[in-house]
C-alpha cells in the first residue's frame, strides 16, 4: 500500500483531515448495509458498538425483515421481535 | 377502503395508509401502492386531516449520494412462491396456506389474533397437513434444486405450536427426509414426532382437489405399505423453501459482484462472506439458504472483516450515545408508574389488561398505571420515558414477559428518563401467567393482579445500584490452532491487536489436517497451509504450541491464563478468550471397525483416496454406513457433516473408478443447502443409496467368498421389500464427531456452559451465538457444534467480530447485580466460598472475613441464600425486598 513511502503519523493525520473535512459537509459514513433484517441488523450493531459510523439501506417500511413475521422461534419459543 | 394486509400475508385487510406492524422501526404510518391517490389521483382525504401536514404528496423519490468504505449486502430471502405451479393449489384452494401464512396464522398479532382459522369459512381447522419440500429438492421447471434447510424444523415447530393451541388437533407431516441437522435438532424432532395426534409419513404428497361443499382438501400420497391413499384435511400447509430476492439481479449489477447458478452470491468457500469485489460483502441468506444463528453470526464476520479493512478509521466518525444525568431520587417518597403491556394479545387475550390497569392504580405508592399494545415497541418505550419525566416517578413496573430478553431495554428508558437503571422491576404476566393458563381467564386475571402487587411491593424497596467501568486489556486469546482458531486470530489480529494462540498439539491445523477437499471443491490443505503461513507471517499473532491452559483467573477485559509448554509455565494478560478447541472422531466399535482393515471412517476414507491408496480406489463393491455412533440413544444428535462426507467420497471414488459399485446405508441423506446438488449428482453417477432404519440396522460380517475374505453388509430394502447381502471390499462408517476430550476441562476453567451433548453452550441459540454466558468468553467452530469447514470459517470471523465488539472499549461496564459481604457481621465462616460457581468470594485471612470480587460476581444470589449471619446479600434481591415482594401475595 501506499502507506511504505510516507511516515505513518502523516499518514494519519492527512487521513484524519480528509475524513473530518469531508465528513462536514457530505453524507458520509464507514459502512452501508444494504438489508435491515436479521443479519443487516446485526451486522450494523456489531460495526457501531465497534466504532464505525453505518448507514442501513431498508426497502420496506419496517426494519425486522421476514424474521418479524414469524410467530415464535425454535427451541426456546421465544418471541421473533 | 381496505386492502390485503401484506404483513399478514394478505389474510386480513388493512387501509393504504397505516402502521405497517405494531413493532415497526420507525413507528410511523406510510402509505402503500395501494393508495388511490397515488394510482390514480383520486382521493385526498388523508392529507387533509393529518394535523401536522406530514403528508404531502407532491413528493418525489429523492437521490442521496452516500460515501462508505465498505458495504454489507444482507437482503435476506423471499419465501418460495408456490402459486407459479398450478399442482399445489395455491391461491385456488382457500384452505391452502403457505408456512408464512401460517406463521402470521398463529401469531397473536397475526390476522385472527393467534387464532388459527380458515380463510373459507373462518373455523378451527382440526386436522393439518404439511406438505414438506414445497419448491425445494426438485429439479422441476420453476422449483429450486437445493434444500432450503429450515423447512424440517419450523414445521416441527409449527406442529408444537399448533398443539398447544389446539390439543385435539391432528397433524399430519408428508417428508421426503427429515433433516435435523442443527444444534438440539433432532431432540426437537422427536418432541414434534411424539405428541399425541401427530403423524410424520414418509411420501411424496399432492394437492388433489377441494371439496367446494366444505372447502377441505383432498391430499394423495403414497406409502410403502398401503401404496396409493387419499385422505382430506381441513387445512394444508406448504412447507415453502427459500428464495433468492428478485432484487439480486439487480444488486448483482448495480454492486458488480457475482451470482451463483441458484441466484445466490457467488461465494468463495475458504470465505463465503467476501465478494469478487473487494470492499464488498455478504451476510445471512445473501450467502444462500440459511437460518437464523447462521445469519447473525455471518453478520458478525462481516463487521469483523470490515474491521479488517476500516480499522484506520475507527471511532472517527461515530459518536457516544449520552444520556441525561441521573437524578438522585434516594430522599423521595416511592412514586410508582406500572405499565401493563397487552403483548398484541398475548396477554390480553387471557389477562384483562385494563382490570389489572385500575388494580395497579389502586395499590400503595403506585402513582399512575396504563396500558400499552407492546411496551417494547419505539413508541410504548419513549411513552414511559416521556411519562416518568412528566409524573415524576422514581420507580417503574412493566407488566410484559420474562425479564431475560427485555429487562436491558426497558433499564435503557429509565436512563433516558433520568433513573437510575435498577429502579425497574419487570412483573412476568405472560410467561408465568397467560402463557400457561390461556384456558382459566379469571384465575389469570387474579393471579396477573397478584404478580403486578409483588412487583410494585418490591419495586417501592428498590436502590439504586451503580455499574463498574473496568479497563479493557487489547490482548486476546484464542485456545485452539484449527481452521477456526486460525481464521479468528488472524481476523482480530489484522485489526491491530495482538493475539495468543494457543494450540496443544505440535503442528496447527487440527482436524482439518486430514480433510483434503470440501463438496464446494476446496482445497483444505492448500487453504491449510496459507492460513499457517499467514498466522506465522503476522507480528501480531504469538503462537505456543504443544501447550495446555492450567489456569484462568479474572473476568471480561481482565483475564490471566496460565499455560504450560514443555513444562514451562507463562501467564498471558488478555481482555477476551476464544474458545476454538474443535471436535473429534468417534472411535467405532460397530461393524468390523478396528478388526478388519478395509473397515474406514469417512474421514480415513478420505485420507485413502488422497493417498491412492489401491485397495480402494481398486474395490469392486464399497458399502458406507451412515449415523454409526450418532443419532442413538447414547448421542441423540446429528453429526451433521457425514452425509456430505459421504457424498463427496462416492463422487470422488466414482469418478476415479467408474465401474466401483457403491452402495450408500442411510437413515435420512441430509445434503442440506446447496450440497443437495451433490446428492443427485452422485445418484445420477450410479450411487445407490438404500435406507435403513435404527430398529432394523445393517447386519456385517466377515466371511470367505471365492477364497478371498470379504465384508458382507446385510440390509433390508424398504423398497424391494427385501433382506440384500452386500459383498463389500471395502466399508466405511460415517463416524459421529464428538466433543473433544479436553471440552469439559476448558469449559470449567473458562466457566462456560456445555449443553446436553456436551459441546459448547452459546449464550442464547439466536442472538448470541458465538459467546457465552460468561462475558468476554466467545466460540467458533466444532467445540460448538459438529460443522462443515465454510460454516466453522463464517462462525470464526463471527466470533472476531464479536470480541473486537469488546477490545475495541477502552472499558466495559458490568452488572451493579451482584453480591456483598458486610465485612462488620462477617464471621469468616466460609460457607460461601465452595458455593460459588464463579470463583468471586476469597478468603482474606488477616481480616478473617470472605471478600466478593463484584467484577466475577454473575449476582446468582447463591452466597446470600446460605449465610448463616445473612451478611451476604445481593444488591437489589436484599432479604427486605425479598420478603416486602413476598408479604403481598
Amino acid at each position: 500500500m501506499g502507506n511504505d513511502v510516507l511516515p505513518k503519523e502523516v499518514v494519519q493525520q492527512f487521513s484524519d483531515t480528509l475524513i473530518s473535512n469531508i465528513a462536514e459537509n457530505k453524507n458520509f459514513g464507514d459502512v452501508m448495509v444494504v438489508g435491515g433484517g436479521v443479519s443487516g441488523i446485526q451486522a450494523s450493531l456489531d460495526l457501531a458498538t465497534a466504532g464505525f459510523k453505518v448507514y442501513m439501506v431498508e426497502k420496506g417500511p419496517s426494519i425486522g425483515g421476514h424474521m418479524a413475521q414469524l410467530d415464535k422461534t425454535f427451541p426456546t419459543n421465544d418471541c421473533s421481535m | 377502503m381496505e386492502y390485503p394486509d401484506k404483513f399478514n400475508q394478505g389474510i386480513s385487510q388493512n387501509k393504504a395508509v397505516h402502521v405497517y406492524f405494531s413493532q415497526a422501526i420507525p413507528l410511523v404510518s406510510y402509505i402503500d401502492d395501494s393508495c388511490l391517490r397515488l394510482k390514480e389521483d383520486k382521493c385526498d382525504i388523508c392529507s387533509g386531516v393529518c394535523k401536522t401536514g406530514a403528508i404531502d404528496f407532491r413528493q418525489t423519490p429523492l437521490k442521496t449520494d452516500i460515501n462508505v468504505g465498505a458495504i454489507i449486502l444482507s437482503s435476506g430471502i423471499t419465501p418460495f412462491d408456490p402459486s407459479v405451479k398450478e399442482e399445489y393449489g395455491y391461491t385456488k384452494i382457500d384452505n391452502v396456506v403457505t408456512s408464512m401464512d401460517y406463521e402470521r396464522l398463529l401469531s397473536s398479532t397475526g390476522p385472527f389474533e393467534g387464532e388459527v382459522k380458515r380463510i373459507s369459512d373462518k373455523t378451527n381447522p382440526k386436522k393439518i397437513a404439511w406438505i414438506q419440500c414445497v419448491g425445494s429438492r426438485r429439479v422441476t421447471k420453476g422449483d429450486n434444486s437445493y434444500c432450503s434447510g429450515v423447512c424440517c424444523t419450523y414445521t416441527q415447530k409449527q406442529v408444537i405450536l399448533t398443539k398447544t393451541h389446539y390439543e385435539d388437533a391432528e397433524c399430519t407431516i408428508f417428508h421426503n427426509d427429515i433433516r435435523s441437522f442443527g444444534k438440539d435438532f433432532e431432540r426437537f424432532f422427536q418432541r414434534a414426532e411424539q405428541l399425541p395426534g401427530v403423524e410424520f409419513i414418509r411420501s411424496y404428497a399432492s394437492i388433489e382437489r377441494e371439496i367446494p361443499e366444505s372447502g377441505n382438501v383432498i391430499v394423495r400420497y403414497a406409502t410403502a405399505d398401503d401404496g396409493v391413499k387419499r385422505e382430506e384435511f381441513d387445512m394444508v400447509v406448504l412447507s415453502v423453501g427459500l428464495n433468492p430476492p428478485e432484487a439480486y439481479k439487480e444488486i448483482s449489477q448495480k454492486f458488480g459482484i457475482e451470482l451463483n447458478s441458484h441466484g445466490f452470491s457467488k461465494s468463495d468457500s475458504s470465505n463465503p462472506i467476501k465478494t469478487n469485489r473487494p470492499g464488498i460483502f455478504v451476510s445471512g441468506a445473501f450467502q444462500g439458504p440459511t437460518d437464523i444463528p447462521e445469519s447473525v453470526f455471518s453478520a458478525s464476520g462481516a463487521s469483523s472483516q470490515i474491521g479488517e479493512l476500516l480499522d484506520y478509521r475507527r471511532g472517527k466518525l461515530a459518536k457516544e450515545r449520552v444520556y441525561p444525568v441521573e437524578r438522585d431520587v434516594t430522599g423521595e417518597e416511592p412514586k410508582i408508574g406500572v405499565f401493563v403491556c397487552h403483548c398484541g394479545a398475548n396477554i390480553s387475550s387471557v389477562v384483562n389488561v385494563p382490570s389489572t390497569v385500575e388494580y395497579a392504580l389502586t395499590l400503595p405508592n403506585v402513582v399512575y398505571a396504563t396500558e400499552q399494545i407492546f411496551s417494547c415497541a419505539t413508541n410504548s418505550a419513549r411513552e414511559i420515558t416521556d411519562l416518568a419525566i412528566e409524573k415524576g416517578f422514581n420507580r417503574v413496573v412493566i407488566a410484559a414477559c420474562s425479564p431475560r430478553t427485555l429487562e436491558p431495554l426497558f433499564q435503557d428508558t429509565l436512563r433516558e428518563a433520568g433513573l437510575n437503571q435498577y429502579y425497574l422491576d419487570m412483573a412476568n404476566i405472560r410467561e408465568h401467567c397467560s402463557w400457561v393458563h390461556a384456558k382459566q381467564k379469571d384465575e389469570a386475571t387474579k393471579k396477573a393482579h397478584d404478580i403486578v402487587r409483588m412487583s410494585v411491593a418490591r419495586a417501592s424497596r428498590l436502590e439504586p445500584l451503580q455499574e463498574f467501568d473496568l479497563s479493557v486489556n487489547k490482548t486476546a486469546l484464542v485456545v485452539g490452532g484449527g481452521v477456526a482458531g486460525m481464521t479468528c486470530a488472524l481476523s482480530i489480529a489484522k485489526q491491530g491487536h495482538e493475539v495468543q494462540l494457543v494450540e496443544k498439539a505440535k503442528d496447527l491445523g487440527g482436524m482439518s489436517r486430514r480433510l483434503h477437499t470440501t463438496l464446494e471443491g476446496l482445497d483444505v490443505q492448500a487453504h491449510l497451509d496459507n492460513l499457517i503461513q499467514m498466522v506465522y507471517q503476522n507480528p501480531r499473532i504469538h503462537v505456543s504450541h504443544e501447550s495446555t491452559i492450567k489456569h484462568v483467573d479474572g473476568y471480561i477485559g481482565n483475564f490471566t491464563t496460565t499455560i504450560e509448554t514443555e513444562g514451562r509455565t507463562k501467564e498471558i494478560k488478555h481482555g477476551a478468550s476464544v474458545l476454538a478447541i474443535g471436535a473429534q472422531e468417534y472411535k467405532p466399535s460397530e461393524y468390523l471397525y478396528g478388526t478388519n482393515e478395509s473397515v474406514f471412517t469417512h474421514m480415513e476414507l478420505g485420507e485413502e483416496i488422497a493417498r491412492e491408496n489401491d485397495v480402494v480406489l481398486d474395490a469392486e463393491v464399497l458399502v458406507m454406513i451412515q449415523c454409526v455412533g450418532s443419532r442413538n440413544e447414547e448421542r441423540n444428535y446429528c453429526s451433521r457433516v457425514c452425509c456430505g462426507h459421504a457424498v463427496k467420497n462416492a463422487i470422488k471414488l466414482k469418478k476415479l473408478n467408474p465401474e466401483m459399485r457403491i452402495y450408500v446405508l442411510f437413515r435420512d441423506v441430509r445434503t442440506y443447502g446447496f450440497r443437495e446438488d451433490s446428492y443427485r449428482e452422485a445418484m445420477e453417477m450410479g450411487v445407490q443409496f438404500i435406507r435403513y432404519t435404527p430398529e432394523d440396522p445393517p447386519v456385517v460380517e466377515e466371511t470367505k467368498e471365492g477364497g478371498k475374505v470379504v465384508i458382507r453388509v446385510i440390509v433390508s430394502d424398504p423398497i424391494l421389500g427385501q433382506r440384500l447381502e452386500l459383498d463389500a471390499d471395502v466399508l466405511s462408517l460415517a463416524a459421529a464427531v464428538i466433543p473433544a476430550s479436553t471440552t469439559p476441562e476448558i469449559a470449567r476453567m473458562f466457566k462456560a456452559a456445555l449443553s446436553v451433548d456436551e459441546f459448547f453452550k452459546e449464550a442464547h441459540v439466536k442472538l448470541k451465538p458465538v459467546e457465552f454466558a460468561t462475558d468476554g468468553v466467545f466460540l467458533c467452530g466444532t467445540a460448538h457444534y459438529p460443522k462443515h469447514i465454510p460454516e466453522t470459517i463464517n462462525q470464526s470471523y463471527g466470533a472476531a467480530g464479536r470480541a473486537l465488539t469488546l477490545l475495541s472499549q477502552d472499558t466495559v461496564t458490568t452488572s451493579g447485580t451482584v453480591a456483598r459481604i458486610n465485612y462488620k457481621t462477617c464471621v469468616g465462616c466460609q460457607t460461601c466460598l465452595p458455593l460459588c460457581p464463579y470463583g468471586a468470594i476469597s478468603y482474606n485471612s488477616k481480616k478473617k472475613v470472605c471478600v466478593v470480587n463484584q467484577i466475577l460476581c454473575k449476582g446468582c444470589g447463591n452466597c446470600a441464600s446460605a449465610c448463616p449471619c445473612h451478611c451476604a446479600n445481593l444488591l437489589g434481591y436484599k432479604p427486605e425486598q425479598i420478603l416486602t415482594q413476598i408479604g403481598a401475595i
